[in-house]
């Protein structure tokens, strides 16, 4: 009786707008400025403004809402999914629908088994992988590689994401090549561009860039490059240094 | 170049050394190097085969040479703009790349709704138009490639019909960015319909000359039946989609699974095939032919007067686009408006087009059955006027994965077959 | 007056550079060096409906050492651009180059870490077609024009006469800059 109080208590603090403001403090910022400019000053007056993002959220049960066609077998794939992992349900960090579509975001070390319950398990049969894309995120301390793949079903026509990730410190995530063979050129690409190193797959060589190539040229610190450019004594600069609305 | 007692690495170097250096060793196979330019590699690809006398027992592909960095370029400029950039991905499925891409943001915006209707039966249409155009191509390189020359002039005069309404009405013959984030760049021209008409006329008739030159050609037969064959469970795990898991007999198609910009609402079957090889392949893309005639039939019944951009001043395109005397641009009475009557216009149209629409973060997938195959468009946002990444699923790239399972076993010729029946384009698989 | 006068009908007189010249741009034998959306087009330029065997060129071939003009029809990537230089150099003299499309010829949109600036930062360029990519009228423009320079070519004693008259000519002229203070 006294811890749900205590909870109830809680709850209500959450709720405060002191509590939310502090949070909403927290959060990392996405922009400053009004526009975002980063080469000359600000004449907007909002020049101190900052825009952060919010924190990542967790869905709540029921996935399917039944305003929405999209989201219909949501509930089903969560059900299944949680049943096959059995003990292991703690895989799933947090569950996100958003769009019409699922995201299941998962511990990297659980990923090659939850992908073979995909693609095993008959009440989710996830036959096709449809690759896997890295997304760096330069502000998501010790979360900065996020690895993401999508599965799709044809025996149930279904479509989930799969989210995983990894800090740059230690940028492994567990190949799933022995389960999706269609995954090896993905995880070379992603190991190319963005420097994940799938721990498992066969032959994880650069695919895109040339072997000799220095540094994984799609990160967020990898600057776009381009040569400036001389036109009568004057010079225009690369893409990613000039002025620009944001 | 290395010789071991196993192996001759034919992979560089001049011949005569090769022929001498493999006369004093035992060895009897030769790695040779084909591509990347190549007649016969379909683009800038990199094949090295092993090879014993004719068989080719190991086939292992090099790509990148094409890489051209298009999706993190897409990061520096506003998500409108990206359209420009997608639509050079896959050169010869420009309008498919512009769609999964669109699709993509609009479910990012969450106007999925919210597209006019005609803005979805021109897109179907221009689609439906795009894919004949590509499944010509493809079989134009695959003569091409095969020797034979005919089929690629007669390929290249069918696609040109429909280049023709691409030009028209675009204004581009390729690499239109056409269409948008909330619809398409701009309506029909006067004249359209009569020239798509005169191409549902002509068509049936070009489609019947291809298919009487090539389907039951007893040289055409010999080089593509049982050739490269791939069967189902090895489409699956390769994650082979389109023509390819057709052919192997599996009818899986997203026009008809998850149908988009209103697929649901016409009539038209999906070929199928279950030879499961290369003529198998091109069966199942002349049948694709016919009905994609279907379906542009049927956009031309749908074609209702209407806008064609959707009706948000915060997102659609400000201008109405219209032809001057110096080509494409902002049409004169939007000029006019802008310039001397409305500031609050003006500032709107300048903001719109130099800044862009803002996109709440988030990530959304979205899918088209491009002529390929599965062509996925994967955005994330981080709430700006710019995408934070963009990544495309294409469908060449998973497919060029199959070389190998399809190649290793047959014979060097079969490997030029095979490569060709895959129709990939380099500049989708590099990006 | 001159010996044309004494010659029997059915003698042209002409000079060497000329004729030379009219050998070698009838019969061009492009190496195809397709690489994105301008082969495409290139392609299309040697089909039926813009026939590029009308100017003797329909012979496309991919082997370097059968062919005296090389077509960069495309964005050549820093991975491609090693390839390309080592097919340049096993096409036999005289050869030429036309950079097809913006992208062969300076980089075009994708000015970024893949794509090489410019296609003439590896082999030397006679002819630059703009473009994304240019019709196949614009090719067969390009194609003309280039055959209009081969015709031209100096040979031997002209030809390095005329490089130094080039080369004084660059000195001399002076390119108003954008003053840098």
């Amino acid at each position: 009786m006294s811890t749900d109080n205590e909870r109830e208590r809680n709850e209500e603090a959450a709720r405060l707008p002191d509590q939310l403001g502090r949070e909403r403090l927290a959060a990392p910022v996405r922009r400053t400025g009004m526009f975002g400019t980063s080469t000359t000053g600000d004449t907007s007056g909002f020049g101190r403004l900052r825009v952060r993002g919010s924190a990542p959220v967790s869905a709540e049960r029921p996935y399917t809402d039944p305003d929405d066609p999209r989201t219909a077998d949501f509930d089903r794939v969560a059900d299944d999914l949680e049943a096959a992992l059995g003990e292991n349900a703690g895989a799933v960090e947090r569950v996100e629908v958003a769009r019409g579509e699922i995201t299941f975001h998962v511990r990297r070390e659980s990923l090659p088994r939850l992908a073979r319950l995909l693609r095993d398990e008959p009440s989710l049969r996830y036959e096709l992988c449809l690759g896997v894309t890295g997304v760096h995120f330069p502000e998501d301390t010790d979360r900065e590689l996020h690895a993401v793949y999508h599965f799709r079903s044809i025996t149930h026509n279904s479509e989930i994401r799969v989210s995983t990730t990894c800090p740059d410190s230690d940028p492994h995530i567990p190949s799933i090549v022995s389960v999706y063979p269609t995954n090896d050129w993905h995880e070379r690409e992603a190991w190319d561009f963005f420097g994940i190193v799938f721990d498992g797959h066969p032959a994880l060589t650069r695919i895109q860039m040339p072997d000799d190539w220095q540094g994984h040229p799609q990160r967020k610190d990898y600057p776009l490059g381009g040569i400036p450019v001389e036109y009568r004594g004057a010079t225009v600069p690369p893409p990613d240094e000039r002025r620009a609305y944001k | 170049m290395t010789v071991t007692e196993d192996y001759i690495d034919a992979s560089g170097g001049d011949w005569d050394e090769v022929i001498e250096k493999a006369q004093a060793t035992s060895a009897e196979r030769l790695v040779v190097n084909m591509g990347p330019q190549h007649p016969s590699t379909h683009g800038v690809l990199r094949l090295v085969l092993t090879l014993d006398g004719e068989t080719c027992t190991e086939a292992r592909v090099g790509i990148g040479y094409l890489h051209t960095g298009i999706e993190k370029n897409m990061e520096f400029r506003t998500w409108t703009q990206g359209t420009t950039f997608v639509t050079r991905m896959d050169y010869l499925t420009p309008l498919f790349n512009e769609a999964a891409y669109c699709l993509a943001v609009e479910k990012l915006l969450g106007i999925t709704d919210r597209i006019p209707e005609r803005a979805d039966v021109i897109r179907v249409m221009m689609m439906e138009l795009n894919r004949m155009a590509s499944h010509f191509v493809a079989m134009a390189t695959f003569g091409m490639e095969l020797g034979a020359t005919t089929i690629m002039t007669n390929g290249f005069r069918e696609r040109e019909m429909i280049l023709d309404i691409f030009e028209l009405v675009t204004g581009l013959r390729m690499n239109h960015a056409y269409i948008r984030p909330g619809g398409v760049a701009q309506d029909l021209p006067p004249g359209a319909v009569g020239k798509i008409q005169e191409l549902l006329k002509e068509m049936p008739e070009r489609i019947k000359i291809m298919r009487k030159l090539l389907d039951e050609n007893p040289i055409y037969l010999a080089r593509t039946r049982d050739i490269a064959h791939l069967n189902l469970p090895g489409c699956m795990a390769l994650g082979v989609t389109g023509p390819l898991l057709r052919a192997s007999g599996l009818a899986w198609d997203l026009r008809k699974a998850k149908p988009y910009c209103g697929y649901e609402n016409y009539e038209f079957d999906v070929p199928v095939s279950d030879g499961g090889d290369v003529y198998a392949r091109y069966r199942v893309r002349m049948a694709e032919l016919e009905e994609s005639l279907k379906i542009v039939e049927q956009c031309l019944d749908k074609l209702r007067p209407g806008p064609v951009m959707i009706e948000d001043a915060k997102i659609g395109w400000p201008a109405k686009l219209a032809l001057g005397p110096d080509g494409m641009g902002n049409s004169p009475d939007h000029i006019a408006h802008i310039m001397s009557s409305s500031m609050e216009a003006l500032i709107h149209h300048f903001k719109l087009v130099t800044e862009g629409f803002r996109v709440p973060a988030g990530q959304a997938y979205a899918a088209v059955e491009s002529a390929k195959g599965e062509l996925g468009c994967y955005a994330v946002s981080d709430g700006g006027t710019r995408p934070h990444r963009v990544h495309f699923r294409d469908p060449s790239f998973t497919h060029l994965q199959a070389v190998a399972a399809m190649c290793e076993g047959g014979t060097v010729a079969d490997v030029i077959a095979a490569v060709a029946s895959i129709d990939p384009v380099m500049g989708g698989v590099d990006r | 007056m001159g010996l044309e006068e004494k010659l029997p009908s059915g003698i042209l007189l002409t000079t060497v550079e000329q004729i030379v010249g009219l050998a070698r741009k009838t019969s061009m034998w492009p190496a195809t060096f397709g690489l994105a959306c301008c082969a495409i087009e290139m392609m299309s330029a040697g089909g039926p409906h813009y026939d590029l065997a009308r100017f003797g060129m329909e012979k496309f071939g991919a082997t370097p050492r059968q062919a005296d003009l090389m077509v960069v029809a495309g964005r050549v990537s820093q991975k491609m651009a090693p390839v390309l230089r080592q097919i340049y150099d096993q096409m036999p003299e005289p050869k030429w180059v036309i950079a097809m499309g913006v992208c062969a010829s300076s980089g075009g949109m994708f000015n970024n870490y893949a794509i090489v600036q410019g296609v003439d930062h590896v082999v030397p360029v006679d002819m630059y077609l703009p473009g994304c990519p240019p019709r196949p009228e614009m090719f067969l423009d390009a194609v003309l024009k280039l055959h209009d320079k081969v015709q031209n070519t100096k040979l031997g004693a002209h030809r390095e006469q005329e490089i130094t008259e080039t080369e004084e000519r660059m000195l001399r002229r002076s390119l108003p800059l954008v003053s840098k203070d």
